[in-house]
């Protein structure tokens, strides 16, 4: 015996995720994905992605069943994202699993989704060193976490006050005249470029904002210093060096966040740093965090590129060390939060002891 | 045979019923329309204890498909063709006014003329269809602002003969009513904004204002 078999179902944003595990084993991990029907937008629309949801949930689920070859009939608990995440694409996967719980009996978890990013390493590299700290990027998050138990007790040390990360690469890959999402294509283009041509803002790094924020980000500014320098060079007739407005832009980004994320180890006292997220695929934020780390002894984890960004294994995962920590399962009138915090890692225990 | 089937109904309040050879066994609706995702499945466990059965003797599911707004009509969607393919029953979904001008036609609340079924659409429109006398649909469903109507006897939501939407009902004539697939009848496009050109981050020229004393 392995551990339980669970199915999590990933809804929060714009990928339809249904993912198996057993234990910490993964079966199967579907996921689709409806970002090339935001491209024209420039940025996630919510009841774009919630109508995608729909048609794409009993695929997704027939699929995943297909891949790990096994029947419903035989999982031993479904998990699901409650949230933070889009109201109207939580609700999705939530109405989804709980017609799976009660048609099939068995408890259901309802977990949150940052923290589903956190334990999804686990699939990769086995059990995760507690406590330890983890760095999440993406187009809908940026936060810095103290993890000490990854299903009783994670908190917040920072995140974004602003832009998330990601949303900060499709700004100014837009203003750039890249196609969206930025991550990816900025990563790209500012392979060529040089990331010390031009001097961009550290967001919340100064003396005075560390005080407040030592573990804070900020992106607003950036994107509009660059934002206001591509525009003066276009107004003054001159040519903008793409590769190195977006290299330069990248290292702003991923400086900052490294120089945080390690600093956080320090204040911990922990030597195990996680990454996850969809930016946590960029090379230089990797390279970056590597030689760091490495200067100072810090494990840096990461899962494939294929975990980070958002899926149902996570969930599924996450569901599966709730289930071995014996916790309670959530109530069948379990709701969405889209502002759920990270602290609450299973939500809506049922009083009934059901 | 007594083809026990599920209906569920979110496109207005969160509905559910179980009917047996077209006999209504038992109905149920939770009049707060804002929290359908954590109303449904505990209401459709109470109706179909009502009902003295469980999901294992169903043999179908029938689903409202709207029009209604959509986060709550995706609630009841999702729900009915997830529960379907874990049981491995065959769902139908049917037009929510369609089931609405039946109850008209059967409660005498229309005569024998031809008549609209009309609903809160919000923004100032309504979600509508018209029927002949026996409860046929005719045209629709649309959205639009009231005045767009026919002139002819109104039931629904919005009129002077409202009527609340009986997922029992529904369960016991879906096979009759027209397919209306499985997608929501949002009738309405996504909002969402194409960005228009940039904004200039540039400060505009600064312009100082003296006092007038
Ligand atoms: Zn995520």
């Amino acid at each position: 015996m392995s551990g339980p078999l669970v199915l999590g179902i990933e809804s929060s944003c714009d990928e339809t995720g249904v993912g198996i595990v057993r234990g910490h084993e993964l079966l199967a991990n579907e996921v689709a994905s409806s970002v090339e029907q935001h491209v024209r937008f420039g940025g996630v629309v919510p009841e774009v992605a919630s109508r995608a949801h729909l048609q794409a949930i009993v695929p997704a689920l027939r699929r995943a069943c297909a891949t790990a070859d096994i029947d419903l009939s035989e999982v031993d608990a479904i998990a699901v994202t409650a949230g933070p995440g889009l109201m109207g694409a939580l609700v999705v996967g939530l109405s989804a699993a709980k017609a799976l719980a009660v048609a099939l009996n068995r408890p259901l978890y309802g977990v949150n989704h940052l923290v589903g990013h956190v334990a999804v390493d686990v699939l990769d590299h086995g059990p995760l060193p507690q406590p330890c700290a983890a760095l999440l990027v993406s187009g809908g998050h940026t936060s810095l976490l103290a993890v000490n138990s990854i299903t009783s007790d994670i908190t917040e040390l920072g995140a974004t006050i602003d832009d998330a990360a990601g949303e900060a690469y499709d700004k100014v890959a837009r203003l750039l005249g890249l196609s969206y999402p930025g991550g990816p294509v900025i990563d790209r283009v500012a392979a060529a470029g040089d990331p010390r041509a031009i001097a961009f803002p550290r967001g919340l790094t100064a003396t005075k904002d560390l005080a407040k924020h030592r573990f804070d980000y900020s992106f607003s500014g950036l994107k509009t210093a660059v934002s206001r320098w591509v525009e003066i060079r276009r107004r003054d007739g001159l040519e903008v060096p793409m590769a190195d407005v977006a290299a330069s832009f990248q290292e702003a980004v991923c400086d900052v966040l490294t120089a945080k994320a390690v600093d956080a180890c320090e204040h911990l006292g922990v030597d195990t740093l996680l990454i996850g997220g969809g930016v946590a695929a960029n090379s230089r934020l990797r390279a970056l965090l590597e030689e760091r780390t490495a200067e100072r002894g810090i494990t840096l984890r990461r899962p494939r590129p294929a975990l980070c960004t958002d899926n149902g294994a996570m969930i599924a995962v996450l569901g599966s060390e709730v289930v071995g920590a014996g916790l309670r399962p959530s109530s069948l009138e379990l709701g969405a939060n889209p502002g759920l915090p990270v602290s609450t890692v299973l939500v809506g225990a049922d009083r009934n002891g059901r | 045979m007594n083809s026990l089937v599920l209906g569920i109904d979110t496109s207005a309040t969160v509905c559910a019923g179980v009917a047996g050879a077209g006999v209504v066994l038992a109905s149920g609706s939770v009049p707060d329309s804002r929290a359908h995702a954590e109303q449904l499945m505990p209401l459709v466990q109470r109706v179909l204890a009502e009902a003295g059965t469980g999901l294992s003797e169903l043999e179908a599911i029938a689903v409202g498909v709207g029009p209604g707004p959509f986060t709550g009509l995706r609630v009841g969607v999702a729900a009915a063709t997830v529960l379907a393919e874990t049981l491995g029953i065959p769902v139908r979904g049917v037009c929510s006014l369609d089931v609405l001008a039946v109850q008209a036609v059967e409660g005498g609340l229309v005569g024998a003329a031809e008549f609209v079924v009309a609903t809160d659409a919000r923004r100032k429109e309504y979600y509508w269809a018209r029927y002949d006398p026996s409860g046929r649909r005719l045209d629709g469903p649309h959205v639009s602002s009231p005045q767009d109507l026919p002139e002819l006897p109104r039931v629904g939501a919005v009129t002077d003969a409202p009527l609340a939407l009986d997922a029992g009902r529904l369960a016991a004539i879906a096979n009759d009513l027209p397919d209306a697939g499985l997608e929501p009848l949002y009738l309405r496009r996504p909002d969402a904004d194409v960005p228009a050109t940039r904004k200039s981050t540039l400060l505009p020229p600064r312009v100082t204002t003296r006092r007038v004393r």
